[in-house]
């Protein structure tokens, strides 16, 4: 069970935590025109990196917010944590 | 009553206490302190169980978690218990214990006729012989393999016995009470760090209580026993006996099991059988110690072989002889002590060296007590079927290729020792690749993968002056890490045997003209020969040997086996063991009850159960509930002796002919505030939102941004920024996430709070043409008229005192209201509702009931909106804004999503108005086509219609619009129906929604 440690609340199990996938996807402006491309890669398309992966936790049972989590994927090792507004490095 | 095998003045078990157990039916004794095993031993019993695979005959080979095969089924309180290791399960008064893998009993095995056919149970014969005809498969071979696989039968009736999780955080934690344990749990715990200290035998010491060694001018047992004292008392450690870590998982997370009940005759009040801790730990320090390996030569696997280390702690330990006429066949100088032990107990053994000219303290001594040695020496072949008889011994070439002279001597059993594998696995677990050490023959951890630290003999360190240091070191520097704290305290003096190399031989070749099998894995029956043909047929990597093999599979994760295995691979292949390497250890270390894992999640503690405020009032008129999500919900309310069937249907037609209420205090609900709540609103509900105004209720649908309908629900306006959102039952958790998720990371900028509000407020659907005059009844001074309160509107009213708000809103189709009070007050509504409806002929109805009513009425619901629908299937297309965007939108476009023939909801009646349409059949258009049948969609929701009263569903198929008035055919494989149906409008009742409204 992983240890995450949530910006808001410190370090907390990972039970407390949903996964919310990969924390790099922008969402298409609202009224956007975009290519049929542009829209499926947005909606279907995700890279699964082997190795450093910035991804979304939403702390459910915690303080609610969603957070961005930079994870080793084949180790699982957890680099840094950040708020959702934060800007990532 | 004396026994046998019993020694009189050795041994830590209560002589004070006897206890009476029966192992295959009969009765034996041993005393408190005892296992099975040693009590078993102690009255000269060593026939225990058969083998997996040729049921030779199996007995006892180590002590502790190095035990292969003898396993027993345990029976207690009425309870079986399956895969129990002898040498670890304790005695109580009134065990019941039996052996498995034999039929009709342990003595006389059918099965033992495998033994004679071995030659066709080779390597890999599964995948050989259980190949053709396929056929064979359901009826001969998976029948046949279930039968001959596991240890055991697993009780099939629900477990009374309670389990327990626990979470708990420490500093540091230690596996195993062995010297290094001890030693470095004192040193951190002085140095002011939380300590858990975990033991998993019922006695602490590890090697200490066997070995004849001298700590600070104790001996090694009074010094265990002075440290775990302090130990216990300090209130910064915690020290657990019968206590596994059994698994090194993720981010310094280890599990370990305590069995709290396990050695008693009934788990005590108020405590569970077993506990399974979750430990986050700062650090960790390995001290799991390391276990003797075998040596290997024909027929090792006869009862009566055993390690030497198991032999002498049945010895110092239990007080037990495990045979009077003792041969020591070893490797190295531990056998040395084992011998020794024999010869203090009055027992004369004969030690086999394979060495040729080994000189150390401990072979002096043996010698100078005149215990008979024979150096370049080896067991060719144990001789004796249910036990050892005698053995053939040789003297072995220099070059140890060759046997001479051969001769039987008469023995009762075999010790071997092939000198120690540390005990890697937890290191292993937690991501450290291990080395290969050359001094020792064995893999030791390398560098630290998560916070851990292997210290003691796991760490390859086999001197006790080597251990007590590095231990005593390691705990201070590690405390020091955590607490920044400095008290070192004084390591002592010790006082050990010096020992001399140990041989690299392990294998005993075979004799000219001899086929004796020679095991390497005893709990998998995996031979020489086996590994030998499984590297003929091309395995080369060994992961695939294991695989194929069995090798190191299985409960037992290789602990006396993997060594060898990879040794003689290496050999065979000329290579050195690190080349060769060594398979993956995974957790568990020793097996683990399901009843731990699962501890208290069982039954209805699987999931929360969540009651409206109302549920008593359920209970009491007989509502049969039935689980919705985490809620129960009233199913139907039972009168005399009606069915469910009888009960939905007089609920449903009270609905549409008088008045009916109905409990939704489960519909999630939500809570939208802020100056932007609206624009939000607009962009997560595919309908137009911005001027809805303060009062009103609106009907929306959200999708998610492939195009598929996520959840439907209406939305009230209660002030200018305060919107009252109600979500389905099902998805209330999973929209409020949905709503997070856009506010917090995409539209962050958006002025709105969410917070779900679901459990703040009771819910009751007031519906039927009745309904008005009730609501009028129960709101004297509002005004409840069509055009004071029109369809989709809302308002605050004070219900006998109490602040209601009511929305104007119909799942069922009907005129209807949904009265909302703060929960508290829900039952105090429910029972005003029932008593001021009785004039009116009310009538509380169940999911069943509404299931029908909304069904008629073609309101889709979780069975329609099922995570394949867009809103054009479920004839939601009305909507969908065209001149908006909003979440979603975009793949509505999807080519699939707007071919003309895309799936619709349509009504199904069957041709004869009587026969029920199974929920799941296909629409079909030719019953007797050809297999697979094209199918043109699938009944989502089947009801009986009350205002009809003929049979009617729903379903979604391709070119829905279209097929109305067609006559097709419902077909349910399941059911073995054909049902012969005409598709009509999904709006079978009322379709221009005039009973809304009126």
């Amino acid at each position: 069970m992983l240890y995450i440690f949530c910006p808001h609340c410190g370090s907390r199990s990972q039970n407390e935590f949903a996964y919310g996938g990969d924390a790099t996807v922008k969402r298409p402006e609202l009224n956007k025109e975009i290519s049929d491309q542009e829209w499926d890669n947005f909606v279907y398309l995700r890279k699964s990196p082997r190795g450093k992966h910035l991804e979304l936790w939403h702390h459910i049972s915690g303080c609610r917010q969603w957070i961005k989590v930079e994870r080793d994927t084949s180790t699982h090792e957890i680099f840094k944590t950040y708020k959702a507004d934060e800007l990532t490095e | 009553m004396s026994q046998d095998f019993r020694l009189d003045n050795i041994g830590m078990v209560n002589r004070n206490k006897k206890i009476s157990f029966t192992f295959n039916g009969k009765k034996y004794f041993g005393y408190e302190g005892d296992t099975i095993a040693s009590a078993l031993i102690a009255n000269g019993v060593h026939l225990v169980g058969r083998s997996f695979k040729y049921h030779r005959p199996r007995g006892f080979f180590g002590v502790g978690v190095d035990e292969p095969y003898a396993i027993l089924q345990l029976e207690r309180n009425n309870e079986r218990d399956p895969n129990i290791r002898a040498t670890e399960q304790e005695i109580f008064e009134g065990l019941e214990v039996k052996s498995v893998n034999c039929w009709p009993s342990v003595n006389f095995d059918i099965g033992a006729i495998n033994n004679f056919l071995k030659m066709f149970f080779p390597a890999g014969f599964y995948y050989k012989t259980f190949m053709w005809p396929p056929s064979f498969w359901y009826k001969i071979y998976e029948p046949f393999i279930r039968m001959a696989a596991g240890f055991g039968e697993a009780s099939i009736k629900h477990d009374k016995e309670r389990y327990e999780h626990k979470y708990e955080y420490c500093d540091l934690l230690i596996t195993g009470s062995g010297p290094s344990g001890l030693a470095s749990a004192y040193a951190a715990a002085k140095n002011g760090a939380r300590v858990i200290l975990a033991e998993d035998k019922p006695r602490y010491g590890g090697s200490l209580l066997t070995s004849d060694v001298n700590i600070g001018n104790q001996t090694g047992v009074e010094w265990s026993e002075k440290i775990i004292t302090e130990l216990k008392s300090m209130s910064n450690v915690i020290v657990k006996n019968r206590s596994q870590v059994f698994g090194y998982y993720d981010h310094n997370m280890l599990v370990m099991s305590e069995r709290i009940g396990d050695h008693l005759p009934k788990t005590q009040k108020y405590l569970p059988k077993q506990r399974l801790w979750y430990i986050r730990a700062k650090e960790v320090l390995i001290s799991s110690g390391s276990i003797e390996r075998p040596l290997v030569f024909g027929n090792n696997d006869t009862p009566g072989v055993m390690l030497s280390s198991a032999a002498k702690e049945y010895m110092k330990v239990y007080g037990v002889l495990v045979g009077k006429k003792p041969l020591i066949f070893t490797n190295n100088d531990s056998g040395y002590e084992t011998a020794i032990e024999f010869k203090k107990n009055g027992v004369n053994p004969l030690i086999l060296d394979t060495r040729k000219e080994p000189s150390s303290d401990i072979i002096s001594e043996a010698k100078n007590l005149g215990i008979e040695i024979k150096f370049s020496h080896v067991v060719v072949a144990a001789k004796g079927y249910k036990k050892v008889k005698s053995a053939d011994i040789a003297k072995i070439s220099d070059n140890k290729k060759d046997l001479l002279n051969i001769e039987n001597i008469e023995c009762d059993c075999i010790c071997v020792s092939g000198f120690w594998t540390p005990s890697i696995h937890l290191a292993s677990q937690s991501g450290n690749k291990s080395e290969f050490n050359e001094k020792i023959d064995a893999f030791i951890p390398k560098k630290s993968k998560q916070k851990e630290n292997t210290i003691g003999s796991a760490n390859g360190k086999f001197t006790l002056e080597e251990t007590i240091n590095e231990a005593f070191n390691k705990g201070y520097e590690v405390s020091n890490n955590i607490t920044e704290n400095n008290n070192k305290v004084s390591i002592p003096t010790v006082v050990e045997k010096k020992s001399t190399e140990h041989d690299k031989f392990w294998c005993v070749p075979l004799p000219k003209g001899k086929s004796y099998k020679r095991f390497l894995d005893f709990q998998n029956d995996v031979a020489v020969t086996d590994i030998e043909l499984a590297l003929r047929e091309g395995f080369r990597s060994i992961e695939h040997v294991k695989r194929y093999t069995t090798l190191g599979m299985a409960t037992d994760q290789g602990k006396t086996s993997n060594l060898n295995g990879l040794q003689l691979v290496s050999d065979i292949e000329n290579k050195v063991v690190p080349q060769v390497g060594h398979t993956t250890f995974r957790p568990p270390y020793t097996p683990v009850s399901i009843g731990a894992i699962v501890g208290r999640e069982v039954g209805k503690h699987s999931k929360p159960t969540r009651k409206s405020p109302m549920h008593d009032w359920h209970e009491k008129n007989n509502a049969v509930f039935v689980d919705a999500g985490v809620w129960l919900r009233p199913r139907y309310y039972k009168q005399g002796n009606e069915t469910l069937f009888e009960a939905s249907k007089r609920e449903a037609k009270n609905v549409r002919k008088n008045v009916g209420v109905c409990d939704v205090t489960t519909l999630g609900k939500i809570d939208v505030k802020g100056p932007d709540a609206a624009e939000f609103l607009n962009r997560v509900y595919t309908n137009a939102w911005l001027k809805l105004p303060v009062g009103k209720a609106r009907y929306g649908v959200m999708l998610r941004e492939d195009g598929i309908v996520m959840d439907d629900g209406t939305t009230t306006r209660i002030s200018e920024n305060h919107y009252h959102m109600t979500t389905t039952t099902a998805q209330a958790a999973n929209v409020l996430s949905h709503l997070e998720y856009y506010l917090q990371l995409v539209w962050p900028e958006l002025n709105v709070n969410v917070v779900s509000t679901t459990e703040q407020w009771a819910g009751a659907a007031i519906a039927g043409p009745n309904s008005r005059a009730l609501l009028m009844k129960l709101f004297p001074n509002t005004d409840v008229s069509n055009e004071a309160l029109p369809f989709m509107g809302y308002k605050e009213a004070d219900l006998f005192g109490i602040p209601a708000k009511i929305y104007r809103i119909s799942f069922s189709g009907e005129l209807a209201y949904e009265v909302n009070v703060e929960s508290d007050y829900g039952n105090f509504m429910w029972e005003k509702i029932i008593e001021v409806g009785k004039e009116f002929q009310i009538q509380p109805y169940g999911t069943e009931a509404l299931s029908t009513l909304r069904i008629e009425m073609g309101h889709v619901a979780g069975s329609e909106l099922d995570g394949r629908t867009i809103p054009h299937d479920a004839s939601l297309e009305g909507l969908v804004s065209k001149k908006k965007d909003f979440i979603g939108k975009r793949s509505l476009g999807r080519s699939a999503f707007i071919k003309p023939d895309r799936e619709k909801i349509v009504g199904v009646v069957p041709l004869d108005k009587t026969t029920s349409i199974p929920e799941g059949s296909y629409i079909v258009k030719d019953p007797k086509a050809k297999l697979p049948n094209p199918k043109l969609g699938h009944v989502s929701a089947s009801c009986w219609s009350v205002e009809y009263d003929n049979p009617f569903s729903l379903a979604i198929i391709k070119d829905g619009k279209n097929m109305i008035g067609q006559k097709l055919f419902a077909m349910s494989p399941l059911k073995n129906k054909t049902i012969p149906v005409e598709i009509v409008s999904s709006h079978y009742v009322d379709p221009e929604g005039k009973r809304v409204r009126a």
